[in-house]
């Protein structure tokens, strides 16, 4: 119970993350990095957030999640003072 | 007679050797290659991937290669421990240049060493498709008449293509 009501609470409260943006993403926020404040629990909530505010042509079906440069799943929680990156779809090589 | 020591194959991690290298500008084949070679080699096999003049019809004067290195260089060697699982090989290296190149520049390099032919093709040609999907890279392309743009690319692709398809 006392768990329970704890992660409550984390996915409520305002969280600083930092996040850094790649490619079309850059271009289109015109920043390589910056912290944001966000109530976002998940990296998919904070993406929907980011997409809304600077009309980030991807859908989330087209790019990927790292989270402290790891890649992971679009409803891995974000905390506190974490490093969160969104992959623009890749043409290396 | 003064023997140099040979590092086996499985040594690049004991001893912390990059075996997937980000450079800026120009990747060097020579210094890569002298990275691969081993007595016990039968075969080498280098894929160098590079900078062409056209594409899709337009005329193309060079390209801007943008990376997120550290992601870049974990994926890499993913690819490569993965083509060192898979296949018979002695040494597999690769490395993709990152900034600004020119036509006929070598964006991407990929050597593998094996005691035999086969195992040096498999290996090269699973690393250079999966560097090509799974590689956090972004190709900016300029054009003589056009301002430079990414190019649309494709989703990456997180899991090898193997595992992909029995996952399905």
């Amino acid at each position: 119970m006392e768990g329970a009501r704890h992660m409550d609470e984390a996915a409520s409260a305002v969280k600083s993350v930092h996040v850094r943006y790649f490619a079309t993403l850059r271009e289109r926020r015109g920043l390589e990095e910056e912290i944001l404040q966000t109530r976002a629990a998940t990296a998919a909530e904070l993406y929907e957030e980011l997409r809304k505010a600077y009309d980030f042509p991807f859908a989330p079906e087209h790019l990927r999640v790292a989270v402290d440069d790891a890649l992971c799943e679009w409803d891995t929680p974000i905390g506190d003072g974490q490093r969160v990156v969104f992959l623009p779809p890749v043409s290396g090589g | 007679m003064n023997v140099s020591p040979i590092l086996a194959p499985s040594s690049a991690k004991k001893f912390n050797v990059r075996t997937f290298s980000l450079v800026r500008k120009t990747v060097e084949p020579d210094a890569l290659r002298c990275q691969v070679e081993r007595p016990e080699a039968g075969a080498f096999l280098a894929f160098e991937g590079w900078v062409r003049n056209r594409n899709d019809g337009h005329p193309v004067t060079g390209l801007t290669y943008e990376a997120y290195p550290e992601l870049a260089v974990t994926v890499g060697e993913q690819i490569i421990a993965e083509a060192e699982e898979r296949f018979d090989t002695l040494v597999v290296r690769a490395a993709h240049a990152i900034g600004e190149l020119n036509v006929g520049e070598l964006a991407v390099w990929v050597g593998v060493s094996a005691a035999h032919r086969d195992d040096a093709f498999a290996a090269c040609r699973y690393v250079i498709d999966e560097l090509k999907e799974r590689l956090p890279v972004w190709k900016r392309e300029h054009y003589v008449n056009a301002p430079p743009q990414f190019l649309p690319g494709t989703p990456m692709r997180v899991a090898p293509a193997h595992e992909e398809a029995l996952g399905d």
